[in-house]
């Protein structure tokens, strides 16, 4: 990841520069946010993920300061920000749809924040200036929002929340409104910024690449509470759950029972795979323990012949193939009934002679591959 | 999709259009006739025109209709924008059902009622602070803001609702408190409203009867007063030149007005 | 997507916001009704205010008198009642005209495309903003029996004698119907341009035919429109003075008119008081509808919100 951020500024410690303790958002009878505590570090960019209704916007806004928060506190910079009104507070945030007030050139939209500060005015026009150049609008100063793309949009309103150097930058689902092509470019640029103008920052995305692109760590949420937290990679391949297993990334998932438990390996048998599942490392679970395993599509491998060794392999049929581009999807069908999911790059497709449907196929993957979950 | 029938169409709005129309046309017409009969035409003549203009009585009255009318307009525009502004961004509150009962009451309410009510309370209201000011201009002002508002009310709560609410809560997040935010942000936004409110507001202040009649007071006439005391005594030709003169500049007013917001762009 | 709740501000900056105005509409709406409510149970006497007080302290006893004279009258003297019921009969009647004449026109009108719409509408609202009091006088020089209509008829050959209308209970209705269209048409309106037209589709696609189609989807949809717009018409009918007073006869009775003249004419404040308040407990149901139509679609979380 550290390779697209040159010179990010990131010390890697989480050093609570934001901290959220313990709060929970209450409306009525429902429960939004169920006590979440969060620590996010100066100058780091960690995103808030999960589906609809997960309850990210709720803290975000509750971060904003457009929600009161039912209990707990929020920290930014030592300061307790928990009932400042949200114009009284160092944070800024980047709306889903710009909010760009459309009776406001582009300038008078990245001033505004200024002239409620009482900045003196060559000082307002020149860091307006400042923060045109830095997302490269400087040219549109005079046009008026409706005559932006949306693109174009993102940048004036990216431009007018960092105008005021902020503690704390917010982005709520900051690529929702782009076209999926020009995403990813976006993206990187975007974190370029970011990172050259040192904020802190915390998004709330739903889509799972855009938080890997763009974060230094990431939060997955459920029902209003956290599941599992971390650098995205890490989350990736060392899931604490099913949930977080499917939800980031796709995932096959078995179950069974610990039959060898040692110190530097466990084997697990399961009525889904003729041999047992070996996994090199131990686990704190005791012997005998229903468990799952999590083993990502792209780390089975596809053969015709069967593999050398008595663990981490099976039998079975090729189902459906398709070709996403980069790499092919298979479904394979096991002996025990079990649809199991595989993605083989092209690379490897094209060295050999592949499988096709309706092929008898033996899956195997390396004794690395496989996270034992237990929730 | 299948459209509307063409000629179920063409006949529903015909017929609805020249219910509306006709009488307003058949007194520009009539204005224009020489004869003080309605029913002979004896010959195209303005001297009804300039029976009005030199009518003291009517030209002072519709002075001081006008006079009133700014001021009702102005003064609805200012509390009814509050009232519905309150509807449309306070989400429910306690006695939501009463403010809105009391804010829409005077759009259904019969005017006769809303006259007494008013009137009594002025007269209350004198009694309990020895006011010896009579009724006047001011009382038939207070009573057409009471009026008017309730119609400038729903205008605006209905702008306020369609208005994005995120450009209000990015105001805050720069750091404008909400006072600045309203002005500053919401007002710019539904300027067309507010001033298609006032002007609905003025009209219906020119127009009343009713609660002019109750809450005026000596030596003080309004122009739609001056005239229904004319006309419940009959036709008077002098009415249908005042008649023309108002519905065109009326027309007119609604053309230019109907251009300027096309231009504009596509009308909210 | 979950709905989402509007969370207020602090309470007391939301008690700043909505105490005023809330203040403002009790001092000079409630409280006024309430003055006419104590009003009506006064007795009539000469002076200013020509009306008598309720309470009076003396030899330390506080006597409260409510006099029920006028109510009495109301209830027993079959011309109030008769009135009542008049009024009433006269504005169900132009309710029911406006809905037959308006609703066509309001439903050709929002399925019109968007150009000659927006004319259509200014057509409706044009004549609402040019002044009802001379609108209504246009229809005299009509009705008269001396009047164009009679004239052209007579002109035509169709009639020999002219049609008495004008100063009877048809011209009022003409007057009613014709001042109180644009009020029904108008909320109407506002209902069915928001009318999703994909639903009919969904009908047509079923097998619908159109009157089905208009039966089973726009009609019940809408319904908030049509009671909005009924309600606007009939209330303010009911208590209507004006045009009563211009077109209808001298036995064209009507309650606002009754009104007028006990407190005109006849000085008896207390009286057109018990009158008013009578008129109001009349209107009650269908201003409570009214109110209730209102209160959802005012309270219904408004403004729109993204993600």
């Amino acid at each position: 990841m550290s390779e697209i951020r040159p010179g990010a500024s990131w010390s890697g410690a989480a050093d609570a520069f934001v901290r959220i303790e313990d709060v929970v958002k209450i409306y009525g009878d429902v429960v939004a946010v169920k006590s979440v505590s969060l620590s996010v570090g100066r100058q780091e960019i960690f995103a808030l993920l999960g589906s609809s209704g997960c309850g990210k916007s709720t803290l975000l806004r509750m971060l904003a300061g457009f929600e009161e928060v039912t209990s707990g506190r929020l920290f930014l910079d030592n300061e307790d920000i928990t009932t400042l009104p949200p114009y009284k507070r160092p944070v800024n945030m980047m709306f889903q749809s710009y909010a760009l007030f459309p009776h406001m050139t582009v300038e008078d939209n990245v001033a505004f924040g200024l002239k409620q500060e009482g900045v003196p005015r060559n000082e307002i026009h020149s860091r307006v200036y400042e923060a045109l150049d830095l997302v490269q609008m400087g040219a549109y100063a005079r046009r008026k929002p409706s005559q932006l793309s949306g693109g174009q949009q993102q940048r004036v309103a990216l431009a007018r929340s960092l105008v005021k150097r902020p503690k704390l930058l917010l982005l709520d689902e900051p690529m929702s409104a782009l076209d999926k092509q020009i995403r990813q470019k976006t993206q990187i640029e975007l974190v370029k910024i970011l990172d050259k103008v040192g904020v802190t920052c915390i998004m709330v995305t739903h889509d799972q690449e855009e938080a890997m692109t763009m974060a230094h760590r990431m939060a997955v949420m459920s029902e209003g509470q956290i599941v599992q937290c971390g650098a995205p990679q890490e989350v990736y391949d060392f899931p604490s759950s099913r949930f977080v297993a499917n939800f980031v990334g796709s995932t096959n998932l078995f179950t069974g029972h610990i039959a060898v438990d040692e110190a530097d390996h466990v084997q697990i048998e399961s009525e889904q795979l003729n041999r047992p599942l070996y996994v090199n490392h131990g686990v704190s679970e005791p012997l005998g323990m229903e468990v799952h395993v999590s083993i990502r599509p792209e780390r089975i491998r596809v053969h015709r012949e069967q593999p050398a060794g008595d663990f981490n392999w099976a039998h079975g049929m090729v189902s459906h193939m398709a070709w996403m581009g980069s790499y092919a999807r298979y479904l394979i069908r096991l002996d025990s009934g079990m649809q199991v999911e595989a993605a083989v790059s092209r690379l490897v497709m094209s060295q050999n002679d592949s499988p096709a449907v309706g092929e008898e196929v033996y899956i195997d993957w390396s004794g690395d591959s496989a996270t034992v979950l237990t929730s | 999709m299948a459209k509307p029938d063409f000629r179920l169409r063409a006949l529903a709005l015909g017929l609805g259009y020249l219910f509306l129309y006709g009488p307003i046309l058949v007194l520009m017409v009539l204005s224009f006739n020489d004869s003080a009969m309605m029913t002979t035409w004896t010959g195209f003549s303005l001297r009804w025109y300039h029976e009005l203009f030199s009518d003291r009585a009517l030209l002072e009255a519709a002075r001081l209709s006008i006079i009133i009318a700014a001021a009702t307009a102005t003064a609805a525009v200012a509390v009814g924008t509050w009232v519905g502004y309150v509807l449309a961004r306070m989400g429910r509150f306690r006695g939501f059902g009463l403010f809105v009962g009391l804010a829409s009451a005077p759009l259904v309410i019969p005017e006769v009622v809303l006259g007494i009510s008013l009137l009594l309370m002025f007269v209350e209201l004198s009694d309990l602070f020895g006011w010896e000011g009579s009724n006047g201009a001011f009382t038939i002002w207070v009573g057409h803001v009471i009026l008017s508002m309730a119609y400038v009310t729903v205008i605006i709560q209905s702008r306020v609702r369609d208005l994005d609410r995120s450009l209000e809560e990015a105001a805050l997040d720069l750091g404008a408190p909400p006072i600045k935010v309203f002005f500053q942000i919401v007002l710019p936004l539904i300027a067309p409203a507010l001033l298609a409110a006032w002007l609905l507001a003025f009209t219906l202040s020119l127009d009343d009867v009713v609660i002019a009649s109750f809450l005026t007071g000596p030596g003080h006439t309004t122009l739609p007063l001056e005239v229904f005391s004319r006309v419940r005594l009959g036709l008077k030709p002098e009415i249908n030149a005042l008649a023309t003169i108002f519905m065109l500049l009326v027309a007119l007013f609604v053309v230019i007005a109907h251009h300027v917001q096309n231009r504009k762009g596509p009308p909210k | 997507m979950k709905p989402r709740l509007p969370s207020p501000p602090a309470s007391w900056r939301r008690m700043l916001v909505i105490a005023p105005p809330f203040v403002w509409l009790i001092l000079f709406l409630l409280v006024p009704f309430l003055l006419v409510l104590k009003i009506s149970f006064a007795d009539l006497q000469f002076g200013v205010p020509p009306y008598t007080a309720l309470a009076e302290f003396s030899d330390q006893a506080l006597s409260v008198v409510l006099n029920l004279r006028g109510y009495a009258l109301l209830f027993t003297d079959s011309l109030y009642v008769s009135t009542y019921l008049h009024s009433v009969k006269m504005a169900a009647v132009t309710t029911l005209f406006c809905i037959l004449i308006g609703y066509p026109m309001a439903y050709y009108i929002a399925r019109s495309e968007p150009a000659t719409r927006n004319l259509l509408l200014i057509g409706v609202i044009l004549p609402f903003w040019t002044s009802l009091l001379l609108r209504v006088y246009a229809w005299i020089g009509i009705l008269r029996n001396d009047g164009l209509l009679n004239n052209l008829l007579m002109g035509l050959g169709l009639i020999d004698q002219p049609l008495e209308i004008y100063r009877t209970d048809l011209a009022v209705y003409i007057g009613l119907i014709y001042a109180y269209l644009p009020f029904f048409i108008l909320p109407l309106y506002a209902n069915l341009v928001k009318l999703d037209t994909r639903l009919l589709e969904a009908a047509y696609d079923l097998g619908a035919k159109p009157w089905q189609a208009f039966r089973s989807v726009t009609l019940p949809l809408s319904m908030p429109g049509v009671i909005a717009g009924a309600m606007l018409v009939f209330i303010p009918s009911v208590g209507e003075f004006v045009i009563p007073e211009m077109l209808g006869g001298a036995d064209t009775l009507m309650i606002g008119r009754v009104m007028w003249t006990e407190f005109f004419n006849n000085s008896d404040w207390p009286m057109a008081a018990a009158v008013t308040c009578v008129m109001v407990m009349l209107l009650l149901v269908p201003l409570i509808l009214f109110q209730y139509g209102q209160t959802r679609h005012l309270g219904m979380r408004g403004g729109r919100r993204n993600g």
